[in-house]
C-alpha cells in the first residue's frame, strides 16, 4: 500500500510528517523506521521497557526528546499537612518508585507526582509547549492520539515499542491508509467537541478506523478550540484509528506561542513558516473518507459497553432484535444486560450515582470552564457523587486562580489533585459494582471505571446537567 | 481450540487495570479475562469457556471480529501468552494489539468471515476439533483439511521464524540514525 509520491504530486498532511521522518524507506520485507520527536513516558507501560535496556546493557538513546510522568496509578485524593499526595496502595507505591529510580539511572525528566507540572501524559505535553506540528510523538498509551491536534502525527504503543523508541528513538511501522474525517457546518449551543466525535464513532463503529489515521477537517473543527481538537483527536483509537491529525492553523500557533519550550524569536518566525506547509494540499486524496453535520448534531451519550454504542441524548436505546447481524444481535444484547438497560428505553431522566469530570479526554481548562459556568448558582443533587479532576496541577492551579474550585466545592462536588483517576480505576477512584456514572472521559467497556460499574459517555456540559440534577440530562434543556 | 466470539473484545477485558501495577510481564496469565471468568468472590463461572474442562490446554482462542480493539497495553498478549495461548483468529485485529501481539509470539490469524463462523462452530461443538497452524507457508488447516492462507506483516513472520528481535535490528541501523538526526536537528527539548 506504500505509494511513491514525487514532491510535486498533492500530499495530505499525514503524507508530509511521515516522509519527514522517514529515517529508512518501507521495503517488501522490512516496515518503514520512522523517526520519533517525543516520546512520552509514564509509569504503567514503561517498567518492563526499561528491564530489555537493562538486561542488554544499553541506553537511553535521546533522553532530551523524551519526558516521563506520573498519572494512571497515582491517587487524586487531598496532599497531607505535607503537601504530599500519599500513595496508600503498596503496589501502585513500588510501581512509583521504580519509575523515579529509571528516570534518574537513564537522565529522563520526570515530572513527579504532585509536583508543579505533573499530570495526565496528554494534558501535560501541549501545556509545556512540546507537543508541536509535525511531529511524531509517541507513548505506551493510545490516547496519544490526542496530540495530533496540533498537526502532528501521534500514536500509542506497546511496551516492547516503548523500548524501541528509548533505545533508538525510532520505530518499525507499516504506512498506515489515511481517511477524511469532515465535519461540515457549525454546532447549536449545548452542542460540544465530544458530541461531534461520540457522533463520528456511533457512525463508523469501534472499528471503523482500523488500519487508518484520520484527518478531521471542515468548518465545525476549524472552529473549535485546541482544547476542543484535543478532545477529538483523543478519541480516534475509540474509532480504531491510531491516529488522528488536524492541519495546524492560527489557533494552534496561537496555542503553541509562549509555552516553555515553544520556538523563540527569529526561532518561532521559522517555526510557524514550516508550520503553514503542512496542510493538506489541495487536490491530495485520501483513502476513504466519513462525513457528518454539525448542524445536526445534539448532545451525544453513550449507552453500551464501547464507545461505538452512542445515540443522541434523547434517543431511546436500540433494540436487538431489530439487528439483522447475529454478532451485533449479541454484542448488544450482552451490553445492555450487563448496563441493566430495557430496548426502546430513554436514558433521559435515568438516575446516575457518579458524574466524573476528567481524563485526557476532558479535564483541560476550557472543560472545567464549560462545567463550573453550568453548575455556578447551582447544586449538586443529594443522590450523586461528583468528582472533578483537573488533567493538571498547572491546570489545577489556573482553574483555582478563576475560582473553578470554589464554584464547584460550593455546589457540593469534590475537587481533587490531577491524574487519570476513574478513567481508569486503578487508583483508587472507582465505581462501585452496579453504580452509574455520566462521565467525560473515552471509554465504557464493561468494568472500566470500576469493576461491575456502568458509564454512559458524554461532555462536559451533559455532565454538569447531570451532576445537578441527579439524572441524564440535556444540557440545552437547562440553558437560561 | 477455544470460542470466544464476542465482537470488539477490548484489552480492558483481556486484563483489567487494576492488574497493570506489576513492574513485570509474569503471573498476568490467571488475571487474563479475569472479570469475564471469576465471580466477585473469586470462584470460576462455570459458564466462562476458559473455565470448561474440556477447553483446558487450548493454544488457540477464536475471537469475534475487531479482536484487542481499546488501550494499548501489551499486558493484554502477555496475560494471552500466560494463559497459554499461541494464536488468536478473528475477522480483523485492532491495529494496536496486532502489534504487540507478533512481538510476543502470540500469532493474530487473521480469516474471511465463512472461515470464522466455521471455526466458532467447530469449536463451540466439538471441544476436541483441532487447527493446526503453519507460520512459514501462512496456513491455517482445518480439521476436514482444508487449508487457509493467511496473512502476516513479512517482517513480523521472519523474526518469528528465525529468531530475531526487532530492537536489535533496529540498533542495527545506528548510522543511518546517527544520519538522520544530523540533517533534522530537534527543535524540542524536553531537558532543556
Amino acid at each position: 500500500m506504500s505509494t511513491q509520491v514525487s514532491s510535486s504530486s498533492p500530499r495530505t498532511l499525514f503524507d508530509k510528517v511521515w516522509s519527514n521522518h522517514i529515517v529508512r524507506p518501507q521495503t517488501p520485507d522490512t516496515p518503514a523506521v520512522l523517526y520519533i520527536d517525543l516520546h512520552l513516558v509514564h509509569e504503567v507501560t514503561s517498567p518492563q521497557a526499561f528491564s530489555v535496556l537493562r538486561e542488554r546493557g544499553l541506553k537511553v538513546r535521546r533522553p532530551d526528546r523524551t519526558m516521563a510522568t506520573m498519572d494512571h496509578s497515582t491517587p487524586t485524593t487531598p496532599r497531607n499537612a505535607e503537601g504530599i499526595i500519599p500513595v496508600t496502595d503498596a503496589m501502585a507505591s513500588a510501581q512509583l518508585d521504580v519509575m523515579r529510580k529509571n528516570c534518574a539511572d537513564f537522565g529522563i525528566p520526570l515530572y513527579d507526582l504532585g509536583t508543579a507540572k505533573q499530570g495526565i501524559v496528554h494534558v501535560i505535553g501541549p501545556e509545556q509547549g512540546f507537543t508541536q506540528p509535525g511531529m511524531t510523538i509517541v507513548c505506551g498509551d493510545s490516547h496519544t492520539s490526542t496530540h495530533g491536534a496540533f498537526g502532528a502525527l501521534a500514536f500509542g504503543i506497546g511496551t516492547s515499542e516503548v523500548s524501541h523508541v528509548l533505545a533508538t528513538q525510532c520505530l518499525l511501522q507499516n504506512r498506515p491508509q489515511t481517511m477524511a474525517v469532515r465535519v461540515d457546518g457549525r454546532l447549536h449551543a449545548g452542542v460540544t467537541a465530544k458530541d461531534i466525535i461520540l457522533a463520528i464513532i456511533a457512525k463508523i463503529g469501534v472499528g471503523g478506523g482500523t488500519g487508518y489515521v484520520f484527518e478531521y477537517m471542515g468548518e465545525a473543527i476549524r472552529a473549535l478550540s485546541m482544547e476542543g481538537r484535543m478532545t477529538i483527536c483523543n478519541m480516534s483509537i475509540e474509532g480504531g484509528a491510531r491516529a488522528g491529525m488536524v492541519a495546524p492553523d492560527d489557533i494552534t500557533f496561537n496555542y503553541v506561542a509562549g509555552r516553555p519550550a515553544a520556538p523563540k524569536g527569529a526561532d518561532w518566525d521559522q517555526a510557524v513558516a514550516a508550520w503553514r506547509t503542512l496542510p493538506t494540499d489541495e487536490g491530495a486524496t485520501f483513502d476513504n473518507e466519513v462525513v457528518l453535520d454539525a448542524n445536526t448534531l445534539t448532545p451525544m451519550i453513550t449507552y453500551g459497553t464501547n464507545p461505538g454504542m452512542g445515540m443522541a441524548i434523547n434517543a431511546n436505546v436500540p433494540d436487538p432484535d431489530k439487528l439483522s447481524d447475529v454478532s451485533q444481535k449479541m454484542a448488544l444484547d450482552k451490553a445492555l444486560k450487563y448496563m441493566a438497560l430495557q430496548p426502546g428505553q430513554k436514558l433521559l431522566g435515568k438516575p446516575v450515582d457518579v458524574v466524573f469530570i476528567g481524563s485526557c479526554t476532558n479535564s483541560r481548562i476550557t472543560d472545567l470552564r464549560e462545567a463550573a459556568k453550568f453548575i455556578q448558582g447551582r447544586k449538586v443533587a443529594d443522590n450523586v457523587r461528583v468528582m472533578v479532576v483537573p488533567g493538571s496541577q498547572l491546570v489545577k492551579v489556573q482553574a483555582e486562580a478563576e475560582g473553578l474550585d470554589k464554584i464547584f466545592r460550593e455546589a457540593g462536588a469534590e475537587w481533587r489533585e490531577a491524574g487519570c483517576s476513574m478513567c481508569i480505576a486503578m487508583n483508587g477512584d472507582q465505581l462501585q459494582p452496579g453504580q452509574y456514572a455520566v462521565s467525560t472521559s473515552n471509554r465504557n467497556f464493561e468494568g472500566r471505571q470500576g469493576k461491575g460499574g456502568r458509564t454512559f459517555l458524554a461532555s462536559p456540559l451533559t455532565a454538569a446537567a447531570t451532576a445537578v440534577t441527579g439524572v441524564i440530562t440535556d444540557p440545552r434543556e437547562m440553558v437560561n | 481450540m477455544v470460542p470466544l466470539p464476542n465482537n470488539d473484545i477490548d484489552t480492558d477485558q483481556i486484563i483489567p487495570a487494576r492488574y497493570l501495577k506489576v513492574t513485570d510481564k509474569n503471573g498476568l496469565g490467571a488475571a487474563c479475562f479475569s472479570d469475564w471468568r471469576y465471580n466477585s468472590d473469586g470462584s470460576p463461572k462455570p459458564e466462562f469457556p476458559l473455565n470448561q474442562p474440556q477447553y483446558q490446554g487450548a493454544a488457540v482462542l477464536i475471537g469475534g471480529h475487531n479482536f484487542g480493539c481499546g488501550s494499548s497495553r501489551e499486558h493484554a498478549p502477555w496475560a494471552l501468552v500466560g494463559a497459554g495461548f499461541k494464536a488468536v483468529v478473528s475477522t480483523y485485529f485492532a491495529d494496536i494489539f496486532n502489534g504487540n501481539a507478533l512481538k510476543n509470539g502470540l500469532l493474530p490469524i487473521v480469516v474471511d468471515a465463512e472461515t470464522h463462523q466455521q471455526l466458532i462452530s467447530l469449536s463451540s461443538e466439538d471441544p476436541n476439533a483441532e487447527v493446526s497452524v503453519n507460520l512459514e507457508d501462512q496456513t491455517l488447516t482445518l480439521p476436514d483439511g482444508r487449508a487457509v492462507k493467511f496473512p502476516v506483516d513479512p517482517f513480523s513472520r521472519y523474526c518469528l521464524l528465525n529468531g530475531v528481535d526487532q530492537l536489535g535490528f533496529l540498533f542495527g541501523l545506528d548510522s543511518t540514525i546517527n544520519q538522520y538526526e544530523q540533517a533534522n536537528p530537534a527543535r524540542v527539548m524536553t531537558s532543556a
